[in-house]
Formats: structure tokens, C-alpha cells, sequence
């Protein structure tokens, strides 16, 4: 019987089972009958405690949380809908082309504020701002940037310290990236001139935030430039080494959103572990207990779930963008 | 009985029926007529937003170094945004080859220059609204044509469209009300002239026969000149058989008194007691007929005149004395004593003749009907209201026969040997009511009739 299922499984997902991921946690109290599967880019860490919470009301289930990047996230969750039963990920617009394109299963009960939803199939459940973060020691005797404009004058005046020092998203892989940077580049010319900036630093490139961190701790780079401020403040432990500045003028914020995939197999408990999220992080009090930052009800959001998300995506939008990027950072 | 004819169906639900049924019409029309309207002003506002959508799409487009270029605005979608999150779909074709967006999006086959194209279709299970259009771009050595189509569901505008409807489902039931209410007002001021002339006719005295003169619409005009010219005629047909009755009643009375004046003269001649009796039979046979006659006479004056009422003022005791001076003579032929019982001036608004006639007639059957050397009293009272009452000390009515005496030829068990038609009575009921009083027959307690007109 097993083999039997090794077998269906095996078949039908070898896309899947061939993924190395970031990382896979399977959460269970071996009694559990149904297993459900989110796909994620939110560090295991972060959802960690929110899965216990919520496997301590469903005894009966468990949980496979499965962690890549968002941009594979994107393409694994459209290869293979029918594989995963919820998707969480930080990037708003390829969650809301997700959306758009039909992947999502509407629940018409959740209760959730109008703006942090779109169709009742998108759910935001965290408002999480990219920071400028730094590495303390590089900054001794420098006045703290707190703005865009400011890092761009403290790079500039000490080009030889800050050669090499710099890191910031690769914006061609990572999905998230390729997000802040529109946004940014959206909002304020002062992003290509930082990219400028960046690219005669001779930037480093990431694809992940986590890297990034690593390097900014280990004193590698000296500034991490759109890291997501919750990750970054995650690192208790280096905490003196490494400083989160949220650029005063324009901060771009995102919001973490979750759906349930059309093709899931366990409607009613992907349904349910959304409720559960969106419980806990749309009541701040509740969110404190929890290591992910809560959504933010006192302001709307610059950046609201719509289809102008989408015009990014777009493939000539894309290459232009792309371009125009390549030429600023790659000297 | 009255007989009331056939009915056959009702004027008022016919004409409420047709009004509401006309109401019921024009509510749907009104209400399909203004969704439809509605539905075309939605689309509209939903085809101009696709349609800017597109051409800000469009516009962005240019060619550098042969390859085409399109850095459209945040704008061209987030124009698109709506408050049911609807979906939106686009495709970029450049000829006929593919560039960006979805594949699949039907294309609406734009025709260059003409402004946006659109259309409905079904994309990824959904309803969409798609705009189409194109543009040719000319670079170095090429001409290209660049279409796009943006399409979006159609969730928000049905929801538009629902609350649309709904509002004039509302609207369409309330004027549909109206409509009801003004049928049921319309028909009864429609049908109220109708229900006053048949008030107005029933109302009428039992032998008004005047034409209705008060005005009525055109539409019944025609059945009221109908109705008085047959009251005209039933009123003459009338007339004249009391004409005739009158006249018949004259030429009748003329000859009986000749034919009892020589029988009275015969009478004194006849020894034989067998003839004399036959005499006497016949003369009591022609003062009957006589008496008839005269009442027969004096009913048919009544009969016209109390159609048309002759009132004056009048001093009752005055006509009372006056009546019972002229009968004394009468009335000391059989010793009978009459006491006259009047107040002050008692004055009443009547017609002199009936009165005069109706109390001599009463006075009659009380010398009459009472034995020799008796007494008959007169009383007439002011209040509570005027009545004369008038009561003799005679065997009074035939108890059992109260009831039928003031019918029409009606005489009593106890008039045999007395001459008399039985219109008395009738004559003086006729008078009473056509002054709005009664006349009522009692017997006294220690015997003798009392007869009471009352006004
Ligand atoms: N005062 C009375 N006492 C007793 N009976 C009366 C009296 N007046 C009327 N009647 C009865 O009522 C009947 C009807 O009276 P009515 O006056 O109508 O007719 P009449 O006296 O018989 O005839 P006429 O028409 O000549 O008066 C009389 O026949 C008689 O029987
Ligand atoms: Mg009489």
C-alpha cells in the first residue's frame, strides 16, 4: 500500500521532489491524517511559532512547510498547483498575478479588513518595511544616513571604504528584489542615482536576504540596501553589530500575503490555518507574541493590493527595467 | 320588490382593471427601458477606462533600434481598479507575433486610427469586457503595427448593475402603486356623477316626476334626457287619468243629484210601503254613489296637489273654527254637540285645501259614526308639535280592523247602514304625510274613537 503511494506521489510530482529547498520542516504530533503544504519564502523561523499555535487547535493535522525564494515560489506554485495547499510570500505582485490568474480558491468567510485583501483570495497579514541596514563598525565616526539622499552622500564621500562594501538585492533573481526596486524606482529618482552609486561601489549581488545579513554581520559588506527590517531585527543575536534604518522620506513597505491554492486537497484546513494568520497578525496584541511584525492598521498602505501590481511583471516592462538597472549597477 | 335587472359585469372594476393593468405595462416598460439605459451608461463607463487603459498603454510604445519598447505608466493599471476586484487580463501583439502579457486573450481584429474596439469574451473561467487597438509605429526601414488588448471581469459593473436594478425594480413597484391608487381615485370621481343622479332620484318623494335639472357630465347627458323625457311622459300619463278620474267623478254627480231629486219627489207620492222602500233604497243607493263620486273627486285633487304643496301660513284654530261653523247645521240635524278646544294662534306652514278637506272628513266620520245627542270634541295642541285630535262618543273603531281602515276604499264592520266610499280616512293619511306628519286611530278608554293629525 505505501509503495503504492510512493509510487502515485513519485509520478505525479517529480518536479517537486527534485527541488532542493532552503529549507522543509515538517510540523506533526504523529497522529495527524492530513498533511498540509505551504509553499513559502518567509524564513522557517518566522512561522514557526504561528504553525504550533495553530497545529495545537487541529490535532489532526500537520504541516509541511516548504521554503524557497519568491521567484521560484512563483514558477514551482504554477508548475504544480495541485502540490501545494497554501503560499505565503513577501512579494505582493507575483502573489497577486497568482491571484489574478485564477491559482487562488476565494474563501468568502474569512474576516479581514477590505484593504488587506484582494477578491477574498489574497489575504496580507504583515506590513514589513525594506531598511537600509548597517554594519555598526563601518560606520564609526560617520554620521548614521537616515535617508536615501544621505547614504548617498556618506558613499560618496568615502568612496575607497565602501568599495566592494555594498550589497543589495540581485534584482534578476530574486523576486522580492526585483519588487522593492520598482517600487523604489516608482516613487523617486533617487533610486537610480543610489544604483549609481551602487554600481560604481562595485555592489555585491544577492539573491537572498538571509546571504546579505550574513555578510553584513560578518563585517563583509558594510551596507545591506532593501533588506526586509524584520529580518534583519530577527538577528537578536547580532544586534550590536548591525544597525536597521528605515529611510525617512519614502519607505517602501510591503505586505506578506497568503493564498489557498484552487487545487488544494484540504479546503477546510488551509481555510482555516488562513483565519488563523490573519487572527493573529490583524490584532496587534495578539501579533506581540509572535516573531512576525503584525499588519499595520493605523495606516493604509502606499502599496496596495491591486493590478497596478502587475505592471512590472510584465515581460517589456521587465527587460527595460532590467536594462536600465544592468547599466546603472554593473560598471 | 324592486326589481334591480340584469347585472352584468361592473363599470368600476373594468375601468380600475384596465387602468391598473395599463399601470402593471408601463412599470415593466419603464423598468426595462431604464435597466437597459443603465446597462449601456455602466458598460460605457467601463469600456472608457479600458479604453484609456489601452491607449495609455499605446502611447508608451516606441521603437528603439528595432525593437519596440513599451514603459507604460503604474497608471494604465492601476486605472483598472475597481471596488470588487475585478481581474484584469492584457496582451501586446506586435503584427501577429506575441510580445507580452497573456497569450491566449482573444484579439478584437483593431483597425488602425479608429480608436479602441470592444467586446465581450470568456478568459481563464471568467466573464471579461475586452478593448482593442492598435497603432502603426515607423522606425528606420520599418513599419510595424502594435495592437493591444486589456480586458477586465465584469464583477463590479454587475454589481452596478444589480444595485441598478434592484433600485429600479423600487422605483418601477412605487410607480406601479401610484398607479393604483390613482385607478381607484380616478374611477370613483369617474363614477360619482354616476352615484349622485341615483342618489339624487331615489331620494325624490314617491310622485316627483320633475326632470333632473342639476348638471351631469356629457358622457351621461344623453341617458338624463332620456330618463326625463320618460319621467315627462309617465307625469302627463299621470296627470291625465286624474284628469279623468275628476272629470268622470263631475259628470257622474251632475245627473245623480237630478235622478235624487225626483226620486225624492217620487218618494212623497208612492203610498204603497213596498214601493216606498224601494225608493228609499234607491235614493240611499245614489247618495252613495254621490258621496263617491265626491270623494273619488276630492282624491284625485289631493293625489295632484300634494306634489306640488301649496304652503302658506296658517292659523290652525282659525281653519278649525271655521270648518266647525260650517258644519253645524249638519251636525244639529242629529243633535250631536261639537266642542271646539283651541290655545292661542297655533300657525303651521300648510297647504290650506288638503288641511281643510282632510280635518272635514275626520270631522265627518265623527258626526257619523257617533249616536244622537252626543258629543265630539275638538282639541288642537302647539306642542310638542301641532297636532288636532278628534273624538266622539261612538262604538270607536272595529279594533281588529284599525290597521286597514285608511286603505283606499277600506270601510269598517261597523258602517253598514251608513253612507259613505271609504276614501275618508285615506284622503286625511295622504294629507298628513304629505305635510310630514301621520295620522293615527286610537280608542278612548271609556269607548268612542279618537283620530289624531299630527304635522
Ligand atoms: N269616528 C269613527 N267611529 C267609528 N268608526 C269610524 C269612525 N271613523 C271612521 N270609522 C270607520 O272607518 C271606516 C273608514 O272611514 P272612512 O272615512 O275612510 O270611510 P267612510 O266614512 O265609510 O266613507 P267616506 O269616504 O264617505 O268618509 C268607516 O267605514 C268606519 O267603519
Ligand atoms: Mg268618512
Amino acid at each position: 500500500m505505501r509503495y503504492i503511494f510512493i509510487l502515485i506521489f513519485s509520478l505525479f510530482s517529480p518536479p517537486v521532489l527534485g527541488q532542493g529547498w532552503e529549507d522543509q520542516r515538517l510540523f506533526s504530533n504523529g497522529t495527524s491524517s492530513q498533511t498540509l503544504r505551504i509553499l513559502s519564502n518567509t524564513d522557517t523561523r518566522f512561522f514557526a511559532p504561528i504553525i504550533e499555535s495553530f497545529l495545537a487547535t487541529q490535532p489532526s493535522l500537520s504541516i509541511d512547510y516548504l521554503v524557497t525564494g519568491s521567484a521560484d515560489l512563483y514558477d514551482i506554485f504554477r508548475t504544480s498547483p495541485a502540490e501545494f495547499d497554501v503560499v505565503i510570500s513577501s512579494a505582493m505582485d507575483l502573489q497577486f498575478k497568482l491571484a489574478n490568474d485564477g491559482y487562488a480558491l476565494p474563501l468568502n468567510d474569512i474576516v479581514h479588513p477590505n484593504w488587506a485583501q484582494w477578491r477574498k483570495s489574497l489575504f496580507a497579514f504583515s506590513t514589513e518595511p525594506a531598511a537600509i541596514v548597517i554594519n555598526r563598525n563601518a560606520f564609526k565616526g560617520i554620521l548614521t544616513p537616515k535617508s536615501r539622499q544621505d547614504l548617498i552622500e556618506a558613499l560618496r564621500a568615502r568612496p575607497e571604504t565602501f568599495k566592494d562594501k555594498i550589497g543589495t538585492y540581485d534584482v534578476r533573481q530574486s523576486g522580492l528584489g526585483y519588487f522593492f526596486a520598482t517600487q523604489d524606482a516608482r516613487s523617486s529618482e533617487t533610486y537610480w542615482r543610489l544604483t549609481e552609486v551602487f554600481g560604481s561601489l562595485n555592489a555585491r549581488l544577492y539573491c537572498c536576504s538571509g546571504d546579505m545579513i550574513d555578510d553584513l554581520i560578518s563585517g563583509r559588506i558594510a551596507v545591506a540596501y532593501n533588506v526586509l527590517g524584520s529580518y534583519a531585527l530577527g538577528r537578536t543575536d547580532a544586534q550590536s553589530e548591525i544597525k536597521v534604518i528605515l529611510p525617512s522620506n519614502f519607505p517602501t513597505t510591503m505586505m506578506r500575503s497568503a493564498l489557498v491554492s484552487r487545487e488544494t486537497r484540504f479546503p477546510t484546513a488551509a481555510r482555516a490555518f488562513i483565519q488563523h494568520i490573519t487572527d493573529i497578525q490583524a490584532d496587534g496584541e495578539k501579533a506581540a507574541a509572535f516573531p512576525l511584525p503584525p499588519l499595520d492598521q493605523t495606516a493604509k498602505p502606499l502599496i496596495s493590493l491591486g493590478p497596478e501590481l502587475m505592471t512590472y511583471l510584465d515581460i517589456l516592462k521587465r527587460r527595460t527595467f532590467i536594462q536600465e538597472w544592468e547599466s546603472a549597477i554593473i560598471q | 320588490m324592486i326589481e334591480v335587472g340584469q347585472i352584468s359585469g361592473s363599470l368600476r372594476k373594468r375601468l380600475i382593471i384596465t387602468l391598473i393593468g395599463g399601470g402593471a405595462v408601463l412599470a415593466v416598460l419603464i423598468y426595462l427601458i431604464v435597466r437597459t439605459y443603465a446597462t449601456q451608461i455602466a458598460q460605457q463607463g467601463q469600456d472608457s477606462i479600458l479604453g484609456a487603459s489601452v491607449t495609455s498603454i499605446l502611447d508608451a510604445a516606441n521603437l528603439r533600434k528595432g525593437d519596440i519598447e513599451i514603459d507604460f505608466p503604474y497608471a494604465s493599471f492601476s486605472m483598472l481598479k475597481t471596488a470588487s476586484d475585478d481581474r484584469i487580463f492584457y496582451a501586446i501583439y506586435q503584427d501577429d507575433k506575441f510580445l507580452s502579457g497573456y497569450e491566449r486573450l482573444a484579439k478584437m481584429n483593431p483597425k488602425t486610427g479608429t480608436g479602441s474596439t470592444f467586446g465581450n469574451t470568456i478568459f481563464k473561467g471568467a466573464n471579461v469586457r475586452l478593448a482593442s487597438a492598435s497603432r502603426t509605429l515607423v522606425g528606420e526601414g520599418l513599419r510595424t503595427e502594435l495592437s493591444i488588448t486589456v480586458a477586465q471581469t465584469r464583477d463590479s459593473l454587475n454589481g452596478t448593475l444589480n444595485r441598478i436594478g434592484q433600485n429600479v425594480a423600487l422605483f418601477g413597484a412605487g410607480f406601479f402603486l401610484l398607479v393604483i391608487i390613482l385607478a381607484f381615485w380616478a374611477t370613483s370621481a369617474a363614477i360619482a356623477p354616476l352615484a349622485r343622479l341615483t342618489s339624487s332620484i331615489t331620494r325624490r318623494g314617491p310622485h316627483d316626476l320633475s326632470p333632473v335639472i342639476s348638471p351631469v357630465p356629457r358622457e351621461m347627458a344623453p341617458l338624463v334626457f332620456s330618463l326625463n323625457k320618460l319621467m315627462g311622459r309617465l307625469d302627463q300619463s299621470l296627470t291625465r287619468s286624474e284628469d279623468f278620474i275628476a272629470e268622470a267623478a263631475h259628470r257622474v254627480r251632475t245627473p245623480l243629484a237630478t235622478v235624487r231629486s225626483y226620486a225624492e219627489a217620487m218618494l212623497q207620492r208612492v203610498e204603497k210601503e213596498e214601493n216606498r222602500r224601494a225608493m228609499r233604497s234607491m235614493i240611499r243607493a245614489v247618495d252613495e254613489s254621490s258621496r263617491a263620486a265626491g270623494q273619488l273627486l276630492d282624491h284625485a285633487m289631493i293625489t295632484f296637489r300634494v306634489d306640488n304643496l301649496d304652503r302658506r301660513t296658517v292659523n290652525l284654530s282659525e281653519l278649525v273654527t271655521d270648518l266647525v261653523i260650517r258644519l253645524t247645521p249638519i251636525a244639529e240635524m242629529r243633535d250631536v254637540q261639537i266642542k271646539l278646544e283651541a290655545g292661542e294662534a297655533i300657525q303651521v306652514s300648510a297647504d290650506v285645501i288638503l288641511i281643510q278637506n282632510a280635518i272635514r272628513n275626520l270631522i265627518d266620520n265623527a258626526l257619523k259614526y257617533a249616536p244622537q245627542e252626543s258629543v265630539v270634541d275638538i282639541v288642537i295642541v302647539a306642542n310638542p308639535r301641532p297636532e288636532i285630535s278628534i273624538k266622539d262618543e261612538g262604538t270607536g273603531f272595529p279594533n281588529e280592523e284599525m290597521h286597514i281602515l285608511a286603505n283606499r276604499f277600506e270601510r269598517g264592520s261597523n258602517s253598514e247602514s251608513i253612507t259613505g266610499s271609504g276614501l275618508g280616512l285615506t284622503i286625511a293619511q295622504d294629507v298628513a304625510e304629505a305635510h310630514g306628519g301621520r295620522l293615527s286611530l286610537s280608542n278612548q278608554v271609556k269607548g268612542g274613537a279618537c283620530v289624531t293629525f299630527s304635522f
